[in-house]
Protein backbone atom coordinates (compact mmCIF):
# COMPACT_ATOMS: atom_id res chain seq x y z
CA UNK A 1 0.00 0.00 0.00
CA UNK A 2 1.21 3.30 -0.44
CA UNK A 3 1.89 5.42 2.04
CA UNK A 4 0.13 8.86 0.77
CA UNK A 5 -3.10 7.10 0.85
CA UNK A 6 -2.82 5.47 4.14
CA UNK A 7 -5.61 3.04 4.50
CA UNK A 8 -6.29 3.03 8.50
CA UNK A 9 -6.45 -0.67 9.40
CA UNK A 10 -4.29 -2.43 13.03
CA UNK A 11 -1.18 -1.65 12.03
CA UNK A 12 -0.94 2.33 11.99
CA UNK A 13 -4.51 3.14 14.28
CA UNK A 14 -4.71 2.55 17.79
CA UNK A 15 -7.70 3.11 19.97
CA UNK A 16 -7.78 3.97 23.51
CA UNK A 17 -10.04 4.41 26.03
CA UNK A 18 -11.18 8.31 26.39
CA UNK A 19 -9.73 8.84 29.62
CA UNK A 20 -5.91 8.44 28.15
CA UNK A 21 -6.74 10.66 25.40
CA UNK A 22 -4.28 12.98 26.91
CA UNK A 23 -1.71 11.04 28.00
CA UNK A 24 -1.60 9.13 24.37
CA UNK A 25 -0.94 12.28 22.80
CA UNK A 26 2.00 13.17 25.06
CA UNK A 27 3.59 10.01 24.12
CA UNK A 28 3.46 10.86 20.48
CA UNK A 29 4.39 14.30 21.02
CA UNK A 30 7.58 12.91 23.39
CA UNK A 31 8.44 10.96 20.44
CA UNK A 32 8.56 13.23 17.81
CA UNK A 33 5.04 13.14 16.13
CA UNK A 34 3.35 16.66 15.28
CA UNK A 35 -0.14 16.94 15.53
CA UNK A 36 -1.37 16.68 11.63
CA UNK A 37 -5.32 16.80 12.17
CA UNK A 38 -8.73 15.16 13.80
CA UNK A 39 -11.15 13.31 11.74
CA UNK A 40 -14.50 12.43 13.30
CA UNK A 41 -17.76 10.51 12.14
CA UNK A 42 -20.78 10.27 13.45
CA UNK A 43 -21.37 5.64 14.53
CA UNK A 44 -25.00 6.44 15.83
CA UNK A 45 -24.91 6.09 19.32
CA UNK A 46 -21.21 7.46 19.54
CA UNK A 47 -18.86 9.63 17.97
CA UNK A 48 -15.49 8.37 16.13
CA UNK A 49 -12.70 10.46 17.27
CA UNK A 50 -9.80 10.14 15.17
CA UNK A 51 -6.65 12.19 16.09
CA UNK A 52 -3.94 12.02 13.00
CA UNK A 53 0.41 12.54 14.13
CA UNK A 54 3.09 12.41 11.76
CA UNK A 55 6.99 12.06 11.99
CA UNK A 56 9.12 11.96 8.95
CA UNK A 57 6.10 11.56 6.83
CA UNK A 58 5.03 8.20 9.01
CA UNK A 59 1.09 9.11 9.83
CA UNK A 60 -0.13 7.33 12.27
CA UNK A 61 -3.91 7.37 14.09
CA UNK A 62 -5.50 7.10 17.61
CA UNK A 63 -8.90 6.57 17.65
CA UNK A 64 -11.15 7.17 20.89
CA UNK A 65 -14.69 6.48 20.33
CA UNK A 66 -16.91 8.99 22.01
CA UNK A 67 -20.52 8.17 23.78
CA UNK A 68 -22.95 10.98 22.82
CA UNK A 69 -23.77 13.09 25.23
CA UNK A 70 -20.20 12.51 27.28
CA UNK A 71 -17.34 14.68 27.58
CA UNK A 72 -13.28 14.16 26.58
CA UNK A 73 -10.59 15.61 27.50
CA UNK A 74 -9.15 18.40 25.00
CA UNK A 75 -5.61 17.84 23.92
CA UNK A 76 -4.96 21.53 23.70
CA UNK A 77 -2.53 21.28 27.00
CA UNK A 78 -0.39 18.52 24.68
CA UNK A 79 -0.87 19.85 21.34
CA UNK A 80 -1.86 23.72 21.40
CA UNK A 81 -2.53 23.75 18.12
CA UNK A 82 -5.78 21.31 18.48
CA UNK A 83 -7.64 24.14 19.09
CA UNK A 84 -9.42 25.04 16.28
CA UNK A 85 -9.78 21.31 15.11
CA UNK A 86 -11.66 20.65 18.63
CA UNK A 87 -13.74 23.67 18.31
CA UNK A 88 -15.11 22.63 14.68
CA UNK A 89 -15.58 18.85 15.70
CA UNK A 90 -17.70 20.43 19.00
CA UNK A 91 -19.56 22.44 16.74
CA UNK A 92 -20.20 19.81 13.57
CA UNK A 93 -20.68 17.13 15.65
CA UNK A 94 -21.57 17.91 19.10
CA UNK A 95 -18.50 16.14 21.30
CA UNK A 96 -17.42 18.47 24.38
CA UNK A 97 -14.03 19.04 24.82
CA UNK A 98 -13.33 19.69 28.21
CA UNK A 99 -10.71 21.95 28.95
CA UNK A 100 -10.41 24.14 25.74
CA UNK A 101 -8.66 27.33 26.04
CA UNK A 102 -10.79 29.98 23.86
CA UNK A 103 -14.31 27.85 23.61
CA UNK A 104 -16.57 29.27 20.78
CA UNK A 105 -19.37 27.25 22.06
CA UNK A 106 -20.70 26.33 18.70
CA UNK A 107 -20.00 29.62 16.72
CA UNK A 108 -17.00 28.92 14.99
CA UNK A 109 -18.35 28.80 11.79
CA UNK A 110 -22.07 29.09 12.62
CA UNK A 111 -24.33 31.20 13.57
CA UNK A 112 -25.88 31.56 17.17
CA UNK A 113 -29.68 31.04 15.50
CA UNK A 114 -27.92 27.14 14.50
CA UNK A 115 -29.23 24.91 17.13
CA UNK A 116 -28.17 21.80 15.62
CA UNK A 117 -24.81 19.94 15.60
CA UNK A 118 -24.83 19.52 11.14
CA UNK A 119 -22.73 16.48 10.79
CA UNK A 120 -24.80 14.12 13.10
CA UNK A 121 -27.41 12.35 11.87
CA UNK A 122 -29.24 13.54 14.76
CA UNK A 123 -28.98 16.46 16.26
CA UNK A 124 -27.41 15.82 20.27
CA UNK A 125 -25.95 18.53 21.26
CA UNK A 126 -28.32 21.78 21.65
CA UNK A 127 -25.97 25.17 22.41
CA UNK A 128 -26.35 26.66 25.72
CA UNK A 129 -28.61 29.47 26.00
CA UNK A 130 -25.63 31.86 27.19
CA UNK A 131 -23.76 30.83 24.49
CA UNK A 132 -21.89 34.25 23.88
CA UNK A 133 -19.65 34.79 20.59
CA UNK A 134 -16.32 35.31 21.01
CA UNK B 1 -3.76 51.47 28.92
CA UNK B 2 -6.83 51.21 27.76
CA UNK B 3 -7.75 48.23 25.01
CA UNK B 4 -9.24 48.65 22.11
CA UNK B 5 -11.10 45.62 19.94
CA UNK B 6 -10.90 45.86 16.35
CA UNK B 7 -12.76 43.69 14.02
CA UNK B 8 -10.54 43.20 11.07
CA UNK B 9 -11.98 41.52 7.83
CA UNK B 10 -13.70 39.73 6.72
CA UNK B 11 -14.16 42.80 4.05
CA UNK B 12 -11.02 44.38 3.93
CA UNK B 13 -9.18 46.68 1.07
CA UNK B 14 -5.81 44.84 1.40
CA UNK B 15 -7.30 41.02 2.12
CA UNK B 16 -7.73 38.99 -0.97
CA UNK B 17 -9.87 36.57 1.55
CA UNK B 18 -12.42 37.17 3.84
CA UNK B 19 -10.85 36.42 6.68
CA UNK B 20 -11.77 38.26 10.59
CA UNK B 21 -10.26 38.29 13.41
CA UNK B 22 -10.79 40.36 16.81
CA UNK B 23 -7.41 42.05 17.36
CA UNK B 24 -7.40 43.15 20.73
CA UNK B 25 -5.10 46.43 20.46
CA UNK B 26 -3.62 48.66 22.88
CA UNK B 27 -2.24 51.76 21.11
CA UNK B 28 -1.16 50.52 17.94
CA UNK B 29 0.43 47.25 19.34
CA UNK B 30 -2.20 44.15 18.79
CA UNK B 31 -2.09 42.38 22.23
CA UNK B 32 -4.01 39.45 20.88
CA UNK B 33 -5.95 38.15 18.17
CA UNK B 34 -8.80 35.78 17.76
CA UNK B 35 -10.06 34.56 14.47
CA UNK B 36 -13.80 34.08 13.41
CA UNK B 37 -14.60 31.83 10.61
CA UNK B 38 -17.86 31.49 8.63
CA UNK B 39 -17.97 33.71 6.27
CA UNK B 40 -17.80 31.56 3.33
CA UNK B 41 -18.73 28.44 5.06
CA UNK B 42 -20.67 26.12 3.05
CA UNK B 43 -20.65 22.70 4.13
CA UNK B 44 -19.05 20.91 1.04
CA UNK B 45 -18.14 17.50 3.29
CA UNK B 46 -21.92 17.62 4.01
CA UNK B 47 -22.73 16.98 0.39
CA UNK B 48 -21.16 13.77 0.85
CA UNK B 49 -23.84 12.13 2.10
CA UNK B 50 -26.03 12.93 -0.77
CA UNK B 51 -23.12 12.94 -3.88
CA UNK B 52 -22.03 9.45 -4.85
CA UNK B 53 -18.36 8.97 -4.79
CA UNK B 54 -16.89 10.03 -8.45
CA UNK B 55 -19.66 13.12 -8.15
CA UNK B 56 -17.62 14.37 -5.38
CA UNK B 57 -14.43 14.92 -7.58
CA UNK B 58 -16.60 17.78 -9.22
CA UNK B 59 -17.64 19.22 -5.21
CA UNK B 60 -14.09 18.99 -3.83
CA UNK B 61 -12.28 20.94 -7.05
CA UNK B 62 -14.89 23.94 -6.00
CA UNK B 63 -13.47 23.93 -2.86
CA UNK B 64 -10.51 26.54 -3.86
CA UNK B 65 -10.09 27.58 -6.95
CA UNK B 66 -6.47 28.07 -6.65
CA UNK B 67 -5.65 24.22 -5.72
CA UNK B 68 -8.47 23.04 -7.57
CA UNK B 69 -6.62 19.93 -8.84
CA UNK B 70 -4.75 19.34 -5.62
CA UNK B 71 -8.08 18.86 -3.93
CA UNK B 72 -9.55 16.45 -7.13
CA UNK B 73 -6.03 14.33 -6.89
CA UNK B 74 -5.96 14.06 -3.24
CA UNK B 75 -9.92 12.71 -3.58
CA UNK B 76 -8.94 10.72 -6.33
CA UNK B 77 -5.58 9.18 -4.52
CA UNK B 78 -7.80 8.63 -1.35
CA UNK B 79 -10.47 7.09 -3.36
CA UNK B 80 -7.50 4.97 -5.26
CA UNK B 81 -6.24 3.80 -2.24
CA UNK B 82 -9.41 1.81 -1.05
CA UNK B 83 -10.74 0.47 -3.98
CA UNK B 84 -6.70 -0.72 -5.05
CA UNK B 85 -7.11 1.06 -8.23
CA UNK B 86 -2.79 1.00 -9.48
CA UNK B 87 -2.88 4.94 -12.09
CA UNK B 88 -1.31 4.07 -14.93
CA UNK B 89 2.12 6.15 -15.22
CA UNK B 90 1.67 8.32 -17.82
CA UNK B 91 -1.30 9.89 -15.44
CA UNK B 92 0.65 10.17 -12.70
CA UNK B 93 3.36 12.60 -14.83
CA UNK B 94 0.18 14.08 -15.85
CA UNK B 95 -0.89 14.77 -12.77
CA UNK B 96 2.44 16.29 -11.39
CA UNK B 97 2.39 19.18 -14.34
CA UNK B 98 -1.34 20.19 -13.44
CA UNK B 99 -0.24 20.35 -10.24
CA UNK B 100 2.89 22.32 -10.52
CA UNK B 101 1.16 24.81 -13.08
CA UNK B 102 -0.83 25.64 -10.08
CA UNK B 103 1.80 25.97 -7.85
CA UNK B 104 2.90 28.23 -10.28
CA UNK B 105 0.29 30.28 -10.98
CA UNK B 106 -0.84 30.54 -6.90
CA UNK B 107 2.47 31.94 -5.95
CA UNK B 108 2.17 34.26 -9.25
CA UNK B 109 -0.78 35.12 -7.34
CA UNK B 110 0.08 35.48 -3.93
CA UNK B 111 3.33 37.70 -5.02
CA UNK B 112 0.72 40.16 -6.68
CA UNK B 113 -0.97 40.11 -3.88
CA UNK B 114 1.98 40.95 -1.80
CA UNK B 115 2.88 43.47 -3.93
CA UNK B 116 -0.32 45.19 -3.55
CA UNK B 117 -0.57 45.06 -0.08
CA UNK B 118 2.55 47.16 -0.08
CA UNK B 119 1.06 49.49 -2.27
CA UNK B 120 3.14 48.61 -5.35
CA UNK B 121 0.53 48.40 -8.21
CA UNK B 122 2.62 48.10 -11.23
CA UNK B 123 4.19 45.06 -9.71
CA UNK B 124 0.55 43.58 -8.63
CA UNK B 125 -0.01 43.75 -11.94
CA UNK B 126 3.17 42.52 -13.49
CA UNK B 127 3.11 39.74 -11.55
CA UNK B 128 -0.41 38.60 -12.90
CA UNK B 129 0.41 39.28 -16.08
CA UNK B 130 3.23 36.51 -16.22
CA UNK B 131 0.66 34.31 -14.22
CA UNK B 132 -1.48 34.48 -17.40
CA UNK B 133 0.96 32.39 -19.73
CA UNK B 134 -0.09 29.99 -16.65
CA UNK B 135 -3.62 30.19 -16.86
CA UNK B 136 -3.61 30.01 -20.67
CA UNK B 137 -1.77 26.59 -20.46
CA UNK B 138 -4.06 25.56 -17.74
CA UNK B 139 -7.10 26.59 -20.39
CA UNK B 140 -5.25 25.04 -23.23
CA UNK B 141 -4.74 21.27 -21.78
CA UNK B 142 -7.94 21.29 -19.82
CA UNK B 143 -10.33 23.50 -21.30
CA UNK B 144 -10.67 25.74 -17.96
CA UNK B 145 -8.30 28.10 -16.64
CA UNK B 146 -9.58 28.27 -12.91
CA UNK B 147 -11.11 24.75 -12.25
CA UNK B 148 -8.76 22.54 -13.80
CA UNK B 149 -10.91 19.30 -13.46
CA UNK B 150 -8.88 16.49 -15.48
CA UNK B 151 -8.51 13.94 -12.33
CA UNK B 152 -10.59 11.26 -12.44
CA UNK B 153 -10.25 8.16 -9.71
CA UNK B 154 -8.49 5.67 -11.99
CA UNK B 155 -5.99 8.62 -13.71
CA UNK B 156 -6.62 11.72 -15.27
CA UNK B 157 -9.64 12.44 -18.24
CA UNK B 158 -7.35 14.66 -20.45
CA UNK B 159 -4.30 13.80 -22.13
CA UNK B 160 -1.39 16.28 -23.38
CA UNK B 161 -0.03 16.37 -26.94
CA UNK B 162 3.69 16.37 -27.63
CA UNK B 163 3.01 19.94 -29.43
CA UNK B 164 1.31 21.46 -26.49
CA UNK B 165 4.03 19.96 -24.62
CA UNK B 166 6.24 22.04 -26.55
CA UNK B 167 4.07 25.09 -26.48
CA UNK B 168 4.15 24.76 -22.15
CA UNK B 169 7.66 24.40 -22.22
CA UNK B 170 8.87 27.41 -24.16
CA UNK B 171 5.76 29.35 -22.00
CA UNK B 172 7.50 28.35 -18.98
CA UNK B 173 10.91 29.55 -20.29
CA UNK B 174 9.42 32.63 -20.60
CA UNK B 175 7.65 32.77 -17.57
CA UNK B 176 10.91 31.83 -16.11
CA UNK B 177 13.08 34.46 -17.19
CA UNK B 178 9.92 37.07 -16.46
CA UNK B 179 9.96 35.86 -12.83
CA UNK B 180 13.67 36.04 -12.06
CA UNK B 181 13.51 39.55 -13.22
CA UNK B 182 10.87 39.61 -10.95
CA UNK B 183 12.63 38.48 -7.73
CA UNK B 184 15.76 40.60 -7.96
CA UNK B 185 12.93 43.56 -8.02
CA UNK B 186 10.91 42.69 -5.06
CA UNK B 187 13.96 40.68 -3.19
CA UNK B 188 16.30 43.66 -3.43
CA UNK B 189 13.82 46.73 -2.76
CA UNK B 190 14.32 48.79 0.35
CA UNK B 191 10.81 48.95 1.29
CA UNK B 192 10.00 45.39 0.64
CA UNK B 193 13.14 44.82 2.73
CA UNK B 194 12.25 47.31 5.65
CA UNK B 195 8.74 45.49 6.07
CA UNK B 196 9.10 41.98 5.68
CA UNK B 197 12.92 41.27 7.00
CA UNK B 198 12.93 40.43 10.56
CA UNK B 199 9.32 41.05 10.72
CA UNK B 200 6.69 37.52 12.04
CA UNK B 201 9.77 35.41 12.74
CA UNK B 202 8.64 31.81 13.60
CA UNK B 203 11.25 29.62 14.58
CA UNK B 204 11.67 25.98 13.55
CA UNK B 205 10.54 24.74 17.24
CA UNK B 206 7.78 26.91 17.28
CA UNK B 207 6.35 26.16 13.26
CA UNK B 208 6.97 22.53 14.31
CA UNK B 209 4.76 22.48 17.62
CA UNK B 210 2.03 25.03 16.03
CA UNK B 211 1.28 22.63 13.11
CA UNK B 212 2.44 25.15 10.48
CA UNK B 213 2.71 23.51 6.65
CA UNK B 214 3.66 24.50 3.30
CA UNK B 215 5.88 27.60 2.76
CA UNK B 216 5.39 28.67 6.17
CA UNK B 217 6.74 25.83 7.77
CA UNK B 218 9.88 25.61 5.28
CA UNK B 219 10.51 28.98 5.39
CA UNK B 220 11.49 28.15 9.26
CA UNK B 221 13.80 25.49 8.47
CA UNK B 222 12.04 22.39 8.55
CA UNK B 223 12.39 20.22 5.62
CA UNK B 224 8.62 19.15 5.10
CA UNK B 225 7.01 18.59 1.71
CA UNK B 226 4.42 15.95 1.21
CA UNK B 227 5.39 15.62 -2.35
CA UNK B 228 8.86 13.65 -0.48
CA UNK B 229 6.24 10.92 0.18
CA UNK B 230 6.40 10.08 -3.48
CA UNK B 231 2.56 10.49 -4.74
CA UNK B 232 1.75 10.86 -8.45
CA UNK B 233 5.26 10.80 -10.28
CA UNK B 234 7.13 12.89 -7.81
CA UNK B 235 8.91 9.35 -6.55
CA UNK B 236 10.34 9.25 -10.22
CA UNK B 237 11.59 12.62 -10.10
CA UNK B 238 14.20 14.61 -8.68
CA UNK B 239 12.75 16.62 -6.05
CA UNK B 240 14.05 18.33 -2.61
CA UNK B 241 12.08 20.51 -0.28
CA UNK B 242 12.66 24.02 -0.95
CA UNK B 243 13.96 25.25 2.57
CA UNK B 244 15.10 28.76 4.05
CA UNK B 245 15.87 29.12 7.66
CA UNK B 246 15.02 32.96 8.86
CA UNK B 247 11.64 32.10 9.85
CA UNK B 248 10.27 35.42 8.62
CA UNK B 249 8.15 37.50 5.84
CA UNK B 250 11.17 37.46 3.87
CA UNK B 251 12.23 34.27 4.04
CA UNK B 252 8.33 33.06 3.17
CA UNK B 253 8.10 35.17 0.12
CA UNK B 254 11.88 33.92 -1.08
CA UNK B 255 10.91 30.23 -0.54
CA UNK B 256 7.47 30.77 -2.41
CA UNK B 257 9.82 32.51 -4.93
CA UNK B 258 12.13 29.67 -5.38
CA UNK B 259 9.12 26.78 -5.45
CA UNK B 260 8.18 28.47 -8.61
CA UNK B 261 11.51 27.90 -10.29
CA UNK B 262 11.12 24.42 -8.58
CA UNK B 263 7.88 23.85 -10.46
CA UNK B 264 8.67 24.78 -13.48
CA UNK B 265 12.01 22.46 -12.90
CA UNK B 266 9.39 19.59 -12.49
CA UNK B 267 7.14 19.94 -15.16
CA UNK B 268 10.15 20.08 -17.45
CA UNK B 269 11.69 16.30 -15.47
CA UNK B 270 7.99 15.44 -16.37
CA UNK B 271 7.84 15.80 -19.36
CA UNK B 272 11.26 14.41 -20.26
CA UNK B 273 10.23 11.02 -18.81
CA UNK B 274 6.31 11.36 -19.76
CA UNK B 275 5.86 7.68 -20.50
CA UNK B 276 3.52 6.40 -23.25
CA UNK B 277 0.29 4.86 -22.72
CA UNK B 278 -3.59 5.03 -21.38
CA UNK B 279 -4.10 7.78 -19.11
CA UNK B 280 -6.89 6.06 -17.14
CA UNK B 281 -8.16 2.33 -15.78
CA UNK B 282 -11.66 1.46 -15.54
CA UNK B 283 -12.68 1.66 -12.14
CA UNK B 284 -15.74 -0.45 -11.02
CA UNK B 285 -17.54 -1.56 -7.81
CA UNK B 286 -18.15 0.86 -4.63
CA UNK B 287 -14.66 1.64 -1.51
CA UNK B 288 -14.71 0.55 1.17
CA UNK B 289 -12.95 1.25 4.26
CA UNK B 290 -10.80 3.99 5.66
CA UNK B 291 -8.30 6.22 4.58
CA UNK B 292 -6.10 9.21 4.49
CA UNK B 293 -5.18 10.97 1.60
CA UNK B 294 -2.24 13.86 1.83
CA UNK B 295 -0.61 16.09 -1.16
CA UNK B 296 1.06 19.53 -0.99
CA UNK B 297 -0.76 21.59 -1.97
CA UNK B 298 0.88 25.99 -2.58
CA UNK B 299 -0.03 26.27 0.75
CA UNK B 300 1.02 23.40 2.13
CA UNK B 301 -0.52 19.86 3.47
CA UNK B 302 -3.44 19.23 2.46
CA UNK B 303 -5.32 15.80 4.48
CA UNK B 304 -8.37 14.14 3.42
CA UNK B 305 -9.93 11.67 5.36
CA UNK B 306 -12.68 9.24 3.62
CA UNK B 307 -14.99 6.78 5.25
CA UNK B 308 -16.81 4.39 2.87
CA UNK B 309 -18.62 1.43 3.87
CA UNK B 310 -19.52 -0.06 0.12
CA UNK B 311 -22.63 2.10 -0.52
CA UNK B 312 -23.48 5.00 -2.80
CA UNK B 313 -22.66 7.85 -1.01
CA UNK B 314 -19.74 7.95 1.82
CA UNK B 315 -20.36 7.81 5.10
CA UNK B 316 -17.67 10.80 5.64
CA UNK B 317 -15.59 12.85 3.54
CA UNK B 318 -13.31 15.28 6.13
CA UNK B 319 -10.77 18.38 4.15
CA UNK B 320 -8.06 19.93 6.30
CA UNK B 321 -6.87 22.16 4.12
CA UNK B 322 -3.22 24.35 4.65
CA UNK B 323 -4.68 27.38 5.90
CA UNK B 324 -6.46 26.05 8.56
CA UNK B 325 -3.28 24.60 10.22
CA UNK B 326 -1.19 28.13 9.39
CA UNK B 327 -4.78 29.59 11.23
CA UNK B 328 -2.70 28.73 14.51
CA UNK B 329 1.01 29.85 13.55
CA UNK B 330 -0.71 33.36 12.81
CA UNK B 331 -2.11 33.75 15.87
CA UNK B 332 1.39 33.58 17.31
CA UNK B 333 2.82 36.05 15.16
CA UNK B 334 0.34 38.72 15.25
CA UNK B 335 0.86 39.62 19.01
CA UNK B 336 3.33 42.25 19.89
CA UNK B 337 3.51 43.89 16.25
CA UNK B 338 2.14 46.70 15.16
CA UNK B 339 -1.09 47.04 13.39
CA UNK B 340 0.23 48.60 9.93
CA UNK B 341 2.44 44.93 9.90
CA UNK B 342 -1.02 43.03 10.20
CA UNK B 343 -2.13 42.86 6.52
CA UNK B 344 1.35 41.75 5.19
CA UNK B 345 1.85 39.26 8.16
CA UNK B 346 -1.96 37.58 7.13
CA UNK B 347 -0.62 37.61 3.89
CA UNK B 348 2.85 35.98 4.47
CA UNK B 349 0.74 33.02 5.43
CA UNK B 350 -1.33 33.48 1.90
CA UNK B 351 -4.81 32.49 3.55
CA UNK B 352 -7.00 30.92 1.46
CA UNK B 353 -10.61 31.08 3.77
CA UNK B 354 -12.76 29.64 1.16
CA UNK B 355 -10.36 26.84 1.31
CA UNK B 356 -10.63 26.84 5.04
CA UNK B 357 -13.92 27.49 5.72
CA UNK B 358 -15.25 24.49 2.96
Amino acid sequence: MNTYARVLNGLNTSTVPTERVVSFSKIFKDTGFRFVTMSSSDLGDAIDLIYHFDKDLDLRSMRVIVPKGSAISSITSVFACALLVENEIKEHFGVDFEGLPIDFNGTFYLDEEVQRTPFCKIGIAKKPADAQEV
Amino acid sequence: MARTTLPFGPQHPVLPEPIHLSLVLEDEIVVEAIPKLGYVHRGLEKLAEIRDHNQMIQIVERTCGICSTLHAMCYCQGIEGLMDVEVPDRAKFLRVVWAEMHRIHSHLLWLGLFADAFGFESLFMQCWRIRERIMDLQEATSGNRVIVSVNVVGGVKRDIKPETQKWILDTLKLVEKEVQQLKAVIMDDYTVKRRTVGIGVLTKERAFELGACGPMLRASGVEQDMRQLGYAAYSMLDFHAVVETDGDSYARTLCRFNEIFQGIDLIRQAFAKLPEGEINVKVKGLPTGEVVSRVEQPRGECVYYIKATGKKFLDRLRIRTPTFNNLAPLLELLPGCELADVPVLILTIDPCISCTER
